[in-house]
């Protein structure tokens, strides 16, 4: 009886230190990948503050306002100001396109009309 | 082993033939018996203590060891139990209230040299020469051939450096990270910024510390791992702060004043939307302290929040804003103003004369010393003082920068009558023009305390009461009649119904006795929308002067009030106030009964 119960004691022994240097080895694999996603998160972090320091200084007020002038012929920007405020009213809805001519019709004073006015 | 018996039966008979007694036999085999068995059991026992003792000893050994180790080897984080995030360990930005960026961090490299692994010095030294033009080569050549093992040669170099750097190809010229502070909004908000410079410094790192403003009063703050990079949230807005400091610079030239400052305040929760004070400078790289001379001609003083100043006139809504919650007097009171007040030797005179008398209104209308001076004697020194203790001037303002305790108000050393009927005009008192802004919002509010802040609140807090909400309404509307018919008529802009009142505070001079007839601190305070009020701008103007209609005009109400009126023209949109228009009455048929 007795030997049977050392001979278990032993498997077990045996087995659990089986288990445990598994473990340590999968502990350890973890941390490795941990350790390297840490350091591409850290990449990846700095990358992004990077970035975001590049965006902030392209569009420093200073710029933009430079950038508005230089293109104001194109854009026509202006600082905002009090009469930039409306009232939803104010706003026209965009112009239904006009369709077409499918079948124009000619008209005796359409020829008339072109000599007087070449526009 | 052959166990002996005890009584051995040859033993015994040959003892009982001689007589002997067989006892002693038994007795003596007994005892040499025992002999053996204690002798076996000391030897078991010493062996076990010895293996105790080697136990013990690995034991001790081991721990020993380990401490050893510890205490000799580099700390390491714990890799397999992080809390939180191990990698942004960076400064933390800095970020205006709608998270726009105002301070933040760049990687880049320093350039150290071991002179001992160069193998070529005097290329190495030339080749540095050329990509730095700053550095000299003759002194490179010296220090690289010298006896120094290590030297720095610059804290931070850009990439393209370098890779020049890398290009002359000596193994003694290395390259360690490096931090940088970045201020992409150039000058913009550079006195709330403040600066940021390098602490201790080592090849792998170095530490970036704050040396002004928010910078440095949030050092630890921003410094702390424990945030997990959270940004700081400032309470200004970049757009507004921008255009301020544009339209400010402008009317500083103009004007051609010495300096400038003006502080915008949200009036119920005290945050600081701009805060300009020019000149200005690039915290990217921060000017020198002047190390002789007046500290206020420096870039770096902050009028703002560090220039004390009498501020004149703007003061005289406080007196008759008092006197109306002590019932006093109200908006209609007739007060006298027959001058020159007399008091003691001194002698108390308005800039023009407004005849015997005129109401309080028109007092803060008209600007009238003598009327609020005769209203302050009404209030009395004691009551004065510790009303404008309650508005925040007794003490140095509580925004959270490094500078605010060095704007203390200057006080009269004693608070007599006669200094309770100057201060009522704003002379005899000197305070920054945050304090202004603080007590020009706690009247504006409905009469709460307000506590300046550069911090985005997130919910405000209701100070204590200072005033009724009907004194502040009609202090307001005290001062909407100084913009609509008062000194302040060029402050008026269509749609936001600005109130104000302007103050020109003749300069003391810097050696004592007396003030400067032709310098002057120019101050227009104004709240606006007057029907619902939101905010407080003060514009103060250093030394300006404007030649307008045949003669030059140094008083507020031409050279600050204009300022602050275009101000608040660019500003107030940006802020989202709708221009509050006027409708018409309706002309028609209107039905009535008979």
């Amino acid at each position: 009886m007795r030997g049977i119960l050392f001979v278990v004691a032993a498997l077990a022994v045996m087995g659990l230190a089986f288990w445990a240097y598994q473990e340590n080895y999968k502990t350890q694999a973890t941390i490795r990948e941990v350790r390297e996603l840490h350091a591409q998160i850290g990449a990846s972090h700095e990358r992004l503050s990077m970035l975001r320091a590049e965006w902030a200084y392209l569009n420093r007020p200073d710029r933009l306002a430079d950038l508005a002038e230089l293109n104001f012929d194109r854009l026509g920007l202006l600082p905002i100001m009090p009469d930039a405020f409306g009232r939803v009213d104010q706003i026209i809805y965009p112009l239904p396109p006009i369709l077409p001519i499918t079948n124009p019709i000619e008209l005796s004073s359409d020829a008339f009309q072109s000599v007087e006015n070449p526009l | 082993m052959t166990r002996t018996p005890l009584r051995p039966l040859a033993r015994i008979l040959k003892a009982r033939e001689t007589g002997e007694n067989p006892d002693v036999i038994e007795a003596e085999i007994r005892a040499k018996r025992h002999e053996e068995m204690h002798d076996k059991s000391r030897q078991r026992a010493e062996g076990r203590l010895l293996v105790l003792g080697l136990a013990f000893f690995c034991a001790f050994t081991t721990i020993g060891a380990r401490m050893g180790t510890l205490a000799s080897s580099v700390p390491e984080e714990p890799r397999a139990t992080t809390v939180g995030n191990p990698i942004i360990g960076q400064r933390s930005d800095i970020v205006d209230r709608n998270g726009r960026i105002l301070a933040t961090n760049l990687a880049t490299h320093s350039l150290y040299a071991h002179p001992r692994d160069m193998v070529d010095p005097a290329n190495a030294a030339k080749g540095l020469a050329a990509i730095f033009p700053e550095l000299d080569e003759a002194e490179l050549l010296a220090d690289f051939t010298g006896e120094r093992k290590f030297l720095w040669i610059r804290r931070q170099i850009s990439p393209e450096q370098m890779q020049a750097v890398h290009d002359i190809g000596s193994p003694g010229l290395l390259f360690g990270p490096r931090e940088m502070r970045l201020y992409p909004n150039g000058s913009v908000a550079a006195h709330i910024l403040g600066g940021a410079s390098y602490g201790r410094e080592g090849v792998a790192s170095a530490e970036v510390i704050g040396v002004a403003g928010v910078e440095r009063q949030f050092d630890g703050f921003l410094r702390d791992p424990a945030n997990e990079g959270a940004p700081l949230e400032l309470s200004l807005d970049l757009t507004v702060q921008a255009a301020s400091e544009q339209v400010l610079a402008g009317g500083m030239s103009i004007m051609s004043a010495k300096g400038a400052a003006s502080v915008l305040m949200d009036v119920h929760t005290g945050e600081i939307i701009s805060m300009v004070s020019l000149p200005d400078f690039d915290p990217n790289n921060r000017p020198r302290v002047l190390t002789t001379g007046d500290q206020s001609d420096s870039p770096l003083f902050n009028r703002a929040v560090q220039g004390v100043y009498e501020l004149g006139s703007t003061f005289k809504i406080f007196a008759v804003a008092q006197a109306m919650e002590l019932g006093l007097i109200n908006a209609n009171t007739m007060i006298d103003t027959q001058g020159p007040l007399t008091w003691g030797r001194f002698r108390i005179r308005d800039f023009h004369d407004y005849g015997p008398e005129l109401t309080s209104t028109d007092v803060i209308v008209e600007s009238s010393n003598v009327g609020t001076a005769r209203i302050a004697m009404q209030i009395g020194a004691d009551r004065q003082r510790d009303f404008l203790g309650s508005l925040g001037f007794l003490e140095a303002t509580s925004v959270e920068m490094g500078e605010a305790a060095s704007g203390k108000p200057l006080l009269p050393a004693n608070w007599s009558e006669i200094s309770a009927m100057t201060i009522s005009y704003g002379h005899g008192l000197s305070s920054s023009p945050v304090h202004l802004a603080t007590a020009y919002a706690s009247i504006a509010n409905g009469g709460h305390r307000v506590e300046p802040t550069l911090l985005r609140v997130e919910t405000p807090e209701v100070g204590p009461r200072i005033l009724s909400d009907a004194v502040s309404q009609s202090a307001i509307h005290m001062l909407r009649q100084v913009v609509v018919r008062g000194t302040a008529s060029l402050g008026e802009v269509a749609g936001y119904e600005v109130a104000g009142k302007t103050g020109t505070a003749d300069k003391p001079r810097e050696n004592g006795g007396g003030y400067y007839d032709d310098k002057v601190i120019a101050t227009f305070a104004s709240v606006f929308p007057a029907s619902d009020p939101k905010y407080v701008l003060i514009v103060t103007l250093d030394e300006p002067s404007v030649y307008t209609l045949g003669e030059t005009r140094r008083t507020a109400g031409w050279t600050a009030v204009p300022v602050a009126a275009e101000m608040i023209r660019r500003v107030a949109p940006l802020l989202g106030l709708r221009p509050h228009v006027d409708t018409p009455q309706s002309i028609g048929v209107t039905l009535t009964s008979n």
